[in-house]
């Protein structure tokens, strides 16, 4: 029974770790399934978790602070999709000038108006963050083995995003594959010529992707610093956004793949937060820093070669310019 | 219904200093076939952008139908029944026929609506005009005729009336390409108006009912076709005469200077794109080798110049054997004596960004005469550019200017002048005029010929079959990395059609 309550209690943070990366990793399938690569996944999250953590506890409301989440992530993705659809820049530079400004911004900022050292005030339990929500009957069925303890450790209990993060999988399936948009949204990082001369626009089509894109980073960021944790601390994304974009290609770009991929690296980041400094009895102690740099290894090793071959959008990265 | 399906009347577009069209005045009849000839460049492209709203034109006035019209887009163009087969075609690959189909044409949010109703009407379509597709291909996977003809089911899934096919030739044997007319005499014949735009007077003369010539932006003639030939129109595109039949006398073929042996050629994807091929070039001859695009005529080229390791097979040059599967590379073997004008210049002839003296040594660099101790000799360079542009006529005569400045025919003059200054033994020539104008056309002909009365041994790959029956000596026809005939000048262009779809005599005969 202890081993399936360790299991169980991996299984669950896996869930919450993964997160973040799973609606980042959406993010970035929206822009670049359009052929807007996106590097700033990473700093538009930041910059979210800085806003809402920001918002939420000077007006004491993680909704509020939710929304300054993503407006704030929706504002950075419009200035790539300004720099890289309208200006047709390079999209690497724009994305890499969106990570800096993000991370020397959120601590300046949050020095200036919190002096904590680029902390937010801590979220008190009183609205101001995002509760975990117990599902009917968790608590009478906790008692029933196995089915009973996951549904009641493993489903309930979340925050409403994990369950949104989600929800947003099958739902951008659906969007993609099932709607008009998707199929022009599929396109437009394929063929920009073939839209175009269809007779429909490129830039709009573009710049409605990259506004999907910050609109799940804001989320991203937001669960980071007003559910998961209680307040934004500097750098607090670590590299999620990167793990985020190599989740995607690994997903080769399709959303219940890049589910999977997200989980996976979520259970690995469990796996090393569980399983850190423990002792293997009669060898060796694990170095807690080798459970830490796992799921970058495997990040390494996947991408060489182990998922086959990942064919990315065909005009990803390419401003669309009408041939002469 | 007006007598007319489009009328222009004083079309005039600029690109900064550049006016590609001037004062254009165009009339097409209701239901006729349209052609639109002119070299590279002449502007008709632009023209039939203007008209499908991709550019706006800076002044002018549209007719359709007998009605002034705006074309700001191409919305308002497919909305005016206005359709499009555009060059390079505008398919998303990874999608099946069908999502190309419908794709800005849906009729709600989702999907599945409109994918139905595309299945019923695309049955329609196909069994009205001769145009047999599966909905359900992806279209990466067809061959390129297929693709065109989805390209064709979209216009007119869009109830395109008007149909404008830009070089629509250009990747097509010439078995689809005769199928291709047969699906335009059969749209004419339901009442619809194609223009045809072509640098091919062949398929002029083939299918339109008039002819519309275009010269450095302006329409300079428009005849019947029936009342014209291929001689005056060949003028009016060039402003000159023009010799279409290329002179030459009998061959003098001496020694083997090229052979290759077995040759097996595997591309990066594993597969054998060159199957066990053998060949001989003496000198003083050219040997042609004729058949679709991409049927392994680049990997065998490639290889034998160098750039691309073969898997199997040997190849001897002057007798001596060149170790192609893994040691020889380019630049050994121009010291040898083989010149290569690969068949795409801009990706392997020439670098664009590099003034024209520059890449008129490139690759020989290393000679002697360009070099003052590790340096380069300016000068030296410089004044051998000149010379070439002299003796190849290559204009603007500017040894300092950009090569990307210079048109089509221009930058394959600076590369076979190059190539063949070098005095090589053995001279491998990839589509030597393609996206050349007819002028530049005559002129690199007669120097490949030149090449060859001097005793050199060309290998002539070419895409375009006229050119390989007017200048090869020997015919051979690749198909699927094999070489499946070989015959001389005098093969019809039926006999090696059939070849180019990979009809041997063997399996003709087991027909019978």
């Amino acid at each position: 029974m202890d081993t399936f309550n360790t299991i169980i209690l991996v299984f669950d943070s896996t869930v919450r770790l993964s997160v973040p990366l799973l609606l980042a990793c959406l993010a970035g399938l929206y822009s670049e399934r359009s052929g807007v690569f996106d590097i700033g996944l990473e700093g538009k999250m930041l910059a979210g978790a800085f806003a809402g953590a920001a918002a939420a506890s000077v007006y004491g409301s993680a909704w509020i602070g939710l929304g300054a989440a993503v407006l704030i992530s929706i504002a950075l993705s419009l200035v790539h999709g300004f720099a890289s659809i309208t200006h047709r820049g390079n999209q690497i530079v724009s994305g890499v000038a969106i990570n800096f400004i993000a991370a020397g911004s959120t601590i300046i900022l949050g020095q200036a108006w919190f002096k904590q050292g680029g902390r937010t005030p801590a979220l008190a339990s009183d609205g101001s963050r995002f509760e975990s929500i117990t599902l009917p009957f968790a608590d009478a069925l906790s008692d029933v083995p196995i089915i009973g303890q996951i549904y009641s450790e493993l489903l309930s209990g979340h925050s409403i995003l994990v369950y949104v993060a989600f929800l947003a999988v099958p739902l951008t399936w659906w969007i993609l594959f099932r709607t008009r948009f998707g199929l022009r949204l599929r396109a437009v990082g394929e063929n920009p010529g073939a839209v175009d001369t269809a007779g429909i626009s490129v830039v709009w089509l573009r710049y409605r992707a990259v506004i999907f894109c910050g609109f799940l980073c804001g989320l991203a960021g937001a669960y980071l610093s007003v559910a998961q944790n209680a307040g934004f601390v500097k750098d607090m994304t670590a590299g999620k956004g990167f793990i985020a974009l190599a989740a995607l290609i690994f997903a080769k770009w399709r959303p219940i793949n890049a589910m999977y991929a997200c989980l996976l690296f979520g259970f690995l980041d469990a796996l090393a937060i569980r399983f850190s400094g423990i002792k293997i009895p009669g060898l060796f102690e694990i170095p807690p820093q080798f459970m830490q740099a796992l799921p970058y290894i495997l990040t390494v090793i996947l991408l060489a070669g182990f998922i086959g071959k990942a064919i990315p959008p065909k005009a990803g990265g390419q401003p669309y310019v009408k041939e002469r | 219904m007006a007598e007319y399906a489009i009328e222009l009347a004083g079309i005039n577009k600029s690109f900064g200093p550049v006016k590609a069209n001037r004062d254009i005045n165009l009339q097409i009849k209701q239901g006729t076939i349209h052609g639109i000839i002119g070299e590279n460049g002449a502007g008709k492209s632009t023209l039939m952008s203007i008209l499908y709203g991709f550019y706006q034109a800076d002044s002018g006035e549209i007719s359709i139908n007998g009605k002034n019209t705006k074309i700001n887009s191409s919305n308002d163009a497919i909305a005016l029944g206005i359709g499009m087969v555009h060059q390079h075609f505008m398919l998303v690959e990874n999608f099946t026929v069908l999502e190309n189909i419908i794709l800005g044409a849906e009729d709600s949010q989702l999907l599945s609506g409109s994918i139905s109703k595309a299945r019923s009407e695309l049955i329609r379509l196909e069994k009205e005009y001769e145009l047999n597709v599966d909905p359900d291909a992806i279209i990466e996977e067809l061959p390129v005729g297929i693709q065109q003809r989805v390209e064709i089911l979209k216009a007119l899934y869009r109830g395109a009336e008007i149909l404008i096919l830009d070089e629509p030739t250009g990747v097509l044997t010439p078995s689809e390409a005769d199928h291709l007319f047969r699906i335009l005499e059969q749209l004419k014949a339901q009442g619809k108006t194609i223009v045809l735009i072509t640098h091919k007077l062949r398929e002029i003369m083939a299918v339109t009912d008039e002819v519309s010539v275009m010269r450095q932006g302006t329409i300079v003639a428009t005849r019947e076709t029936a009342q014209t030939s291929v001689e005056e129109l060949a003028e009016l595109m060039v402003g000159r005469r023009v010799l279409l039949r290329v002179e030459k006398g009998e061959p003098n073929p001496g020694e083997i200077k090229l052979s290759v042996q077995n040759l097996t050629v595997r591309d990066s994807r594993g597969i054998d794109m060159v199957k066990n091929v053998s060949l001989d070039v003496r000198a003083g001859e050219i040997v042609g080798i004729a058949g679709v695009a991409g049927n392994g005529q680049s990997q065998l080229i490639e290889a034998i110049a160098g750039i691309r390791a073969a898997k199997e097979g040997r190849v001897l040059l002057d007798g001596e054997p060149i170790d192609v599967t893994g040691q020889a590379d380019p630049a050994m073997l121009r010291k040898r004596g083989l010149a290569h004008v690969p068949e795409d210049r801009h990706h392997m002839g020439l670098v664009l960004a590099f003034e024209e003296s520059e890449n008129s040594i490139l690759g020989y660099h290393d000679n002697e005469q360009y070099l003052s101790g590790p340096m380069l000799n300016i000068e030296a360079i410089r004044d051998d550019a000149r010379e070439k542009i002299e003796k190849y006529d290559i204009r603007p005569a500017n040894c300092r200017l950009k090569t990307a400045n210079f048109s089509g025919g221009n930058q394959q003059k600076i590369v076979l002048a190059r190539e063949m200054e070098t005095d090589p033994a053995v001279l491998i020539v990839g589509q030597p005029t393609r996206g050349v104008d007819v002028g530049a056309i005559e002129f690199i002909h007669k120097r490949i010929i030149e090449m060859r009365d001097a005793g050199k041994a060309v290998l002539l790959v070419s895409v375009e079959l006229d050119e390989i029956r007017s200048l090869a000596d020997r015919i051979i026809v690749m198909f699927d990395g094999n070489v499946v005939g070989e015959c001389g000048p005098e093969a019809t262009e039926g006999e090696l059609g059939l070849l180019m779809a990979g009809v041997t005599n063997d399996k003709m005969a087991a027909a019978e």
